[in-house]
Formats: C-alpha cells, structure tokens, sequence
C-alpha cells in the first residue's frame, strides 16, 4: 500500500497508454450484439471523414430538422465526461477550462459565439452594432439592450444591475478574478435603465465585444454575490457555498456538485425557451485520464459526451474504429502547436544577464539558421503520423477564417526541404565537423529544446531532433512537467516565461475571433524580462520595429477588411522572419455517443454552449 | 501504561510539527502555479495571473507562509482550496466515505482471506494449495494496481460489458436494486486492491506460522495430547498473530490517505484522488491537509500498534 508516490502514478498513466495501445493491436473486436444506431443521424458519417474546409470541419449539420426535435424535458439523462474534473462553478473564479465548460450550463454571457465567429445574443436583444447605433461611432463606448423576458432559476428577474455587478464583482482586485483580462481598459459600466447597459472604455477600443461576451462574460446573480465582493468572494461561507452553486439563466441548474468529481444539472424550469433544453438531466463527471475517456465513449458507449481527448493519433483512431459506440467531434480553434525561437542567450555562464535582452542569442539571431531550422522540419509527418484527426500541417498561426479558407490554404510553401535548409548553413558560415555537427568559429550547433510533459510533445520531440541531425544541428531535448511548465512562480527558471532554453514549444492562439491581444503579445515591448518578473507575453525576446509598428495600426484600425490585412501582414512577418516556427493547427476534439445529435461546438466560447440544442 | 501513553503522546506533538514543516517547506520549494492551465492562454495574461498568486497569499516567503497556515490551523481552520474556494475540511469530508467504502472493504477481503490462506499453507508446506496460494500471492504484489486495473476494465467492461469502469459517487443506496449497482460498481477497484493486499498479507501470516509451528511450546502441546486443530487454532495461531496485528494496525491509516492509483483508473472521488490531484494543480492548503491528517493517523496507529504488541505479548511490559 506505498501507492502514495507520485511516480507511481506517473508509471501508470505511462504503462497505461502502454496497455492501450497495446491492446489496440488485438484482432478486431467483436461485432456489437445491440442494433446500430439510427442510420438517419447526420452524425454518423460526418465525424471521421477528413475536412476539407477550416470552419467547422467535422462537426456535424446542427440543422437536423428542428421541426422533428422534441420538446422541453423530452429526454433522459445526459452523461458528459471531462478527464479534467472542474472544482469551480462560478466562471470567474475558474482555475481551468474544466470549470468554464461545466459554468456554462448555468451561468450565461449575453452574447455566445458560434464556431464560425459569430455573436449569438443570448440575454441581450441583438448584437450591438455601429449601424444599429449599439457602438459610438468612436468606438469609445457600446450599449447592450437586454431582453426583457429573462428570469433567473429563482424566479426573480434578470436586469442591467446584475450586469453593471458582474463588472463591479470582478473590478476589486481583491476578488481575483481570472477574467478580469476582459474588463481592462474600462472606464464605467452604467446602466441607463433597468434594461440597457452601457460600457464606456478610456481609449476608443476597436474591439468592444469582448466584455460579457463568450466564455470570460458570465452575469452573476446581483443578489446571490453582493456580499462577495473583495476578499469575501472566496473566505467567506455564504460566498463558498455560491460559487459551487451559482443562480443562473442558463438552460440548467446545479441540483449537486461535488468538486473536482461530478456536476448534476436539471432542467431551469424558468429558462427562456419553452422547447428546451430536451435533457432532463445532466451529469457531467470528472476525473481519470484522457484515453480511458476516449475508450468510454467511442469504445464502450458508457457516456454520451467525451470533452479535450488529447490523445494520440494512433490510439483515438483505434478506439473510434473499433469501438463503434462514438464518433470523433473535431472543431476548429485559432491553437498552433509552434516552436518558439530565444533571441537572447540562455547560457547560466551569464548568471543575472542570462536571457536578458543586453545579451543576443549567439547563433539563432542569424536568419538563415532560423530559415534553415524551419526547412528541415517536417510538419506533414508531425501532423500526420502524432496528430491525425487532431491536427493539420500549418504554415502559418492564422489558420482559421476571415484569414485562411481552407487547411490547403495554411500548408503551401513550408514542406521540408533539407537540401535548401543545408545551403543556408553552408552560406552562414557553418561547417560539419567531424561527428557531422557544424560548427563556426569554433561554436557547435547546438540547441537546447524544451516542452511540456506530453507523450505527443516527446515524440514531437523526437521527430524534430532527427530533423535537425540531417543538416547537422544537434539537439538537447528536456522536458518539463506543465504545471511547472506553464507556471508563473518568478522563482522557477523552468517556466515558459524565462525560456531558459534556445527553442521551446507549447501550443497557444487567440481565444476570441479577434487576433489582436494574441498577435500584441509578440511586440518588443511586451519582452519577458528580469525586471517583469519574467511575466512579459513575449517569452522568446523577439524585437522587430515593423512587427510592432503593425500591432500599433492593428489596435486602432477600425474596419473591419483593413484589420484582416494587417493581421495577415504580422503572421507573414513572424513566419518570414522566423520568429515562431507554427507546426500543426490544432482543431479540439470531442467524443459524441452517435444517436446524440445537435450539437455545434465553437471553438471561441465553451464547447457546451449549445447544450439546450443538443437532443438524442 | 497511563505514563507510557502520556510520554508517547508528548513525543508525538514536536514529532508532527517537525512533519508539517517538512512537508510545507517541500510544497513551497517544489515549483508549480495554481493557474498553470490558463499559462498558454491569451485571455489570461501573466499580470493576472500574478495578481491571483499573490491574492492567494503565495508571494510570502514559505516560512511566513507556514507560520500563518500554523497559526490557522491552531485556530482549527485549515485553510480553503485554491481550486474551489471552499474549506478543506468539506472537500476531505466529502470524499472520505467512498475512500473508507473503497479501501476498507478491500482491506477487510485481504484480512479475511489472507490469514486463512497463510494458515492453511504454513500447515501444509508445499502442498497443491500452497503452491497455488504462493502463486497467487506473487502475482498479487509484484502486478502493480493500474495493470490488473486496465486489465479488468478491458474484459470486464469493454469486452464483456458486465460491470461501469466509471465510479458514480452520486448513487444512493435506498433499495436491493441500487444496493446491487453499488455492490458492481466496488467490484473491480476491491478486487484490485484487495489482490494487491492479501498477496503480501498470505506471506507474513505464513511466514509466522512457519516459525511457530516447530516450535517448543507447540511440541508441548502436541505433547499433551491435543488435536492438531486446537494446536494450530488456539496456540501457534495467536502467537503468529503478534507482527501481522502490528502490520495491519500500522496499514489502518493508508485506509483515510486512499488509493492513488486505483481511484484514478475508476474515477472513484476518493481522499487519493483529492491528494494527486491538488499535487499537480499546487493546492497547497489542501496537499498539506491530506499529508498532514495522513501524518497523525500514522503517529497514532504506531502507539496503537505498540499498545496492542503489550496486550498480545504478555512479555513485553510499559511500566
């Protein structure tokens, strides 16, 4: 009974995808002695077959008749699955996306966005609009017309001063809310009337959808958390006890939560629509690991639901042929598996200097060693082989519309190409010594490459490394556990902030429809450095007067045709100039029971938003 | 005895408090964010994400830190979950009975098969059964859980459909029906667990058995012309039963702490799960909790042990 070390577990989770893909080799599984599903599921067929369009690739049509859908309460009960348990139901104290997606079904934005980045009002009458006079022709403000008809699951009435809360709640920084990124750059939120709310920025903002909109814009309850401003949102017992169970509008209401393990949700009897939702009942439930969630519902059919199955390629497609339970859900986000190149020098010999931007990285400053080292790479077999349905080669961060159509359009001019990569090194300067790596001015060529614990991002690793041997760069890979990884302990020189590495590798992109605070990041001034505390968005030091000259007309572009250019135009930039080598676009991929039907995951919101429109 | 109790409680306090140092200096130094999910994500930049450490309070050196945790916990408040804001004591409250379900049962199978099963070997060395039982009971401890785990989920969920691999700990037994749901849905993580436990306990209780069984008290007895039965039951057994009570009163604790492994591969919401969990999501307040309740149940369990030994034994005396 030593199970309490952690390596153990570690070896299990290890030995365990072991096992399932061992066993994946077996002779086919027997055939399913229950009758197939009904054949008439537009479901069936849409999943696996490979996409050829980037906007909701495989999802299924969600228009399946709506004439033919049954009404309110209809069904039974909805069992969703999510390997990663949320602990947390009031949105804006979530600590992961767990506890976005599991709020979601309660608590509300007034607006949701659609997986091709449309506004979908959802508490508000329309999206507002410089035509219809919602936005100031200056962009300094923009005023939300809220639906009168809204009830929360109490029974009292949903108005403007739930909304100008929700603002005030997460405005005291005591309160320490994670969305607070949101609300920056506010300079009041008013309520006019009972059922308009106006929010007025302190610069013109080109961009004034992303407060109370999608996965960081829940209202809260004025009456459920007005004791809970400040410090008292988390110490106090009331407090506690409303933020595992929030009041919502949503189509559901939190009956049982047990955090980190299971959410039991029934029906808001007060919610808008009189046809929905068609479960009566949902339970979402936590925990394990993300294969054995994959095997849950594509393989045994135990769950209707199966959310983030980041599992690799070989194992999901198995589990999805043989199963015959479940069908594989992709949809598209703006995520980019992409190395990060340093521009400053890591070496420790620099001790305080290290990474400091006084200190220009010794060979990666040169060009052609970044074009080079993009060359070799061979983004097709990554995406293929480690990826599969998963993941498309992209040469590009935009990979998504208005600024890419199609996955034919992000993969055209980035195939590998050893023997050009190899004629760079050979014009830098570099010669293969004597093991074949090569050197210049007596410097070896060699990188230091880190991720995150991932079995994909290990072998992602390893395909890279060979890569880079056949043009003669050695590498060292290292890999660190990702809540060290992606932690933001100023101590911990392990952390993506520091990079204290010469190439690093994560996954990130935009999580709302505008590209712009995620292509900003990347400015010269955002640069992590020691006297940030290692906290700058631009972790790989890169400094380019042009890149930020862009982000600059970005931030105050105001049409809409204009801002796709220049958006288009920092892509380019960043690949031309290699500071960021983009490898595969990363669509999400759920699991769906195959008699589910309706659903539409978005990538820019959560993917349950539409959970009243799914039906069985 | 009353004496002996006394001083090894007094030892017990500068024991724990030397334990919750350690542990809390170990959590602080090994790094780790409670937002580290949010890390890639552009919607939540650093600076909040520094803001939030710091609300946390995890900005302080970790001796201020563990000073202010010690001084609450004296105050009886153990300090609430980053993760879920709520009080640490309710989540440890709310996963405690299906861990005690869960491990105690699994301990209970192990005791009430492995002393049988050791008695039986040792009283018949080699024979048929004892292979067969030393078989099993090698494969019982040298096959760790999350193998014989999958291996269950796999043939007896997946192929054969028979019994959930998904632990549902929102069932309430109010009838034979949902008894019956409840008893398949305990099967396999008991199994699991309890095969991993009686293999090892079959050992000791053999092992023990064998060292009495030639011994000159047992002669004696023979002697006296007692069955064999009364021999092995009332003489050789109880005096076997000295290390293996110490044993399984020294296992009692891991019986709260939970089964890392097992709870994880059956999504069982157990203590164990709460403990991997808040490791890897840096939930300070409630790792040291865990480890901490873990630490005294250990401390306690030893003077257990030790009282027990002086009951059984009547050679050993405390006074």
């Amino acid at each position: 009974m030593n199970q309490q070390r952690i390596w153990s577990w570690m070896v299990a989770l290890l030995a365990g995808a072991m096992v399932l893909a061992a066993c994946g080799g077996a002779p086919s599984a027997p055939a399913p002695t229950t009758a197939p599903p009904s054949p008439t599921a537009a479901a069936a067929t849409a999943a696996p077959a490979p996409p050829t369009t980037a906007a909701a690739t495989a999802a299924p049509v969600p228009t399946a008749a709506p004439a033919a859908r049954p009404g309110r309460g209809a069904g039974d009960t909805l069992r969703i699955l999510y390997w990663q348990a949320p602990t947390m139901l009031n949105n804006h104290l979530a600590v992961g996306t767990k506890d976005v997606e599991a709020s979601r079904l309660v608590l509300e934005p007034l607006a949701a966005v659609d997986p091709e980045g449309n506004f979908v009002p959802l508490l508000a009458e329309e999206i507002p609009t410089v035509a219809n006079g919602g936005v100031a022709p200056d962009f300094t403000s923009i005023t939300w017309k809220l639906r009168k008809d809204i009830k929360w699951s109490d029974g009292s009435d949903f108005t403007a001063a739930d909304v100008v809360f929700t603002y005030q709640y997460c405005a005291d920084s005591r309160t320490a809310c994670t969305s607070v990124a949101a609300f920056r750059g506010i300079k009041s939120v008013e309520a006019p009337d009972e059922y308009t709310v106006k929010i007025t920025w302190e610069a013109p903002n080109s961009y004034p959808y992303q407060v109370f909109t999608s996965t960081r814009g829940a209202i809260l309850q004025r009456a459920q958390f007005e004791q809970c401003v400040g410090e008292a949102a988390s110490t106090a017992a009331d407090c506690q006890a409303a933020n595992l169970a929030p009041i919502g509008t949503g189509p559901y209401k939190v009956v049982q939560f047990k955090p980190g393990d299971v959410v039991i949700y029934e029906i808001n009897e007060r919610y808008r629509d009189p046809e929905r939702p068609f479960f009566k009942r949902v339970e979402l439930k936590g925990g394990g690991d993300a294969p054995s969630a994959a095997r849950a519902v594509l393989q045994a059919g135990d769950v209707d639901w199966a959310l983030n199955l980041q599992v690799e390629a070989a194992v999901l497609q198995q589990l999805a042929g043989q199963g015959g339970q479940g069908n594989l859900v992709t949809y598209n986000t703006a995520n980019v598996e992409r190395l990060l190149i340093n521009f400053t020098n890591p070496d420790p010999a620099l001790g305080e200097e290290r990474g400091q931007l006084s200190q220009p990285h010794p060979f990666l400053t040169d060009l052609k060693v970044r074009q080079a080292l993009a060359l070799a790479i061979d983004r097709k077999a990554i995406a293929e082989q480690l990826y599969g349905p998963a993941g498309y080669p992209t040469c590009v961060l935009l990979w998504y519309p208005p600024f890419a159509q199609s996955v034919a359009d992000i993969f055209k001019d980035c195939d590998q190409d050893i023997a050009a990569a190899n004629r760079l090194l050979d014009e830098a300067g570099w010669q293969r010594g004597p093991d074949g790596i090569r050197v210049k001015d007596g410097k070896r060529l060699s990188l230091l490459f880190q991720t995150s614990v991932n079995t994909l991002r290990q072998k992602t690793q390893e395909l890279i490394k060979a890569n880079w041997a056949e043009i003669g760069v050695e590498t060292e890979l290292k890999s660190v556990d990702g809540s060290v990884f992606f932690g933001g302990d100023p101590g911990n020189p392990d952390n993506i902030g520091h990079f204290f590495a010469d190439i690093q590798m994560y996954t990130t992109g935009a999580t709302e429809p505008n590209p712009t605070s995620h292509l900003c990041g990347w400015i010269s001034s955002a640069a992590s450095q020691k006297e940030n505390e290692w906290r700058g968005t631009n972790n790989m030091r890169w400094q380019n007067a042009g890149y930020d000259a862009l982000c600059d007309q970005l931030r105050h572009e105001l049409d809409p045709d204009r801002r796709v250019a220049i958006a288009r135009q920092m892509d380019a930039l960043i690949v031309s100039d290699v500071a960021m080598i983009p490898l595969v676009a990363r669509p999400r991929v759920a699991g769906a029971s195959k008699d589910l039907k309706g659903y539409n995951p978005s990538g820019w919101d959560a993917e349950l938003w539409d959970i009243a429109n799914w039906y069985k | 005895m009353g004496r002996y109790l006394l001083r090894r409680l007094l030892f017990a306090m500068p024991t724990l408090l030397g334990i919750s140092v350690v542990i809390f200096a170990i959590l602080a130094l090994a790094p780790g964010d409670p937002l580290a999910q949010f890390a890639a994500d552009p919607s939540v930049p650093p600076e909040v994400r520094e803001r939030i450490r710091e609300n946390l309070g995890l900005n302080d050196p970790w001796y201020i830190r563990y000073l202010k945790w010690l001084a609450a916990l004296l105050r009886g408040d153990w300090g609430y979950s980053f993760a879920s804001r709520v009080p640490v004591l309710d989540l440890i409250a709310q996963r405690l009975p299906q861990t005690l379900q869960v491990v105690g049962v699994a301990y209970l199978v192990a005791i009430l098969l492995g002393i049988p099963i050791g008695i039986i070997s040792a009283f018949r060395p080699y024979s048929l059964f004892d292979n067969l039982a030393t078989t099993f009971a090698f494969i019982g401890f040298s096959v760790p859980t999350f193998f014989t785990g999958l291996l269950l989920i796999l043939i007896f969920s997946v192929r054969l459909n028979w019994l959930p691999f998904i632990y549902d700990s929102t069932l309430r037994v109010t009838d034979w029906g949902t008894f019956a749901r409840h008893v398949r849905q305990m099967l396999m993580p008991v199994t699991v667990l309890a095969l991993f436990q009686t293999g090892s306990l079959t050992r000791f209780v053999r092992a023990a058995m064998l060292e009495n069984l030639p011994a000159d008290y047992a002669r004696a007895a023979r002697a006296k012309g007692l069955s064999e039965q009364a021999v092995v039951l009332r003489h050789v057994f109880r005096n076997s039963m000295i290390p293996v009570v110490t044993l399984l009163a020294l296992g009692v604790p891991t019986i709260f702490t939970g089964a890392i492994v097992t709870e994880q591969i059956f999504r069982i919401n157990g203590i164990g799960e709460l403990l991997i969990k808040s490791i890897q999501n840096s939930d300070t307040p409630v790792v040291m909790a865990i480890t901490f309740i873990f630490a005294v149940l250990v401390v306690v369990f030893n003077v257990i042990a030790d009282v027990l030994y002086g009951i059984l034994d009547p050679r050993i005396r405390y006074d």
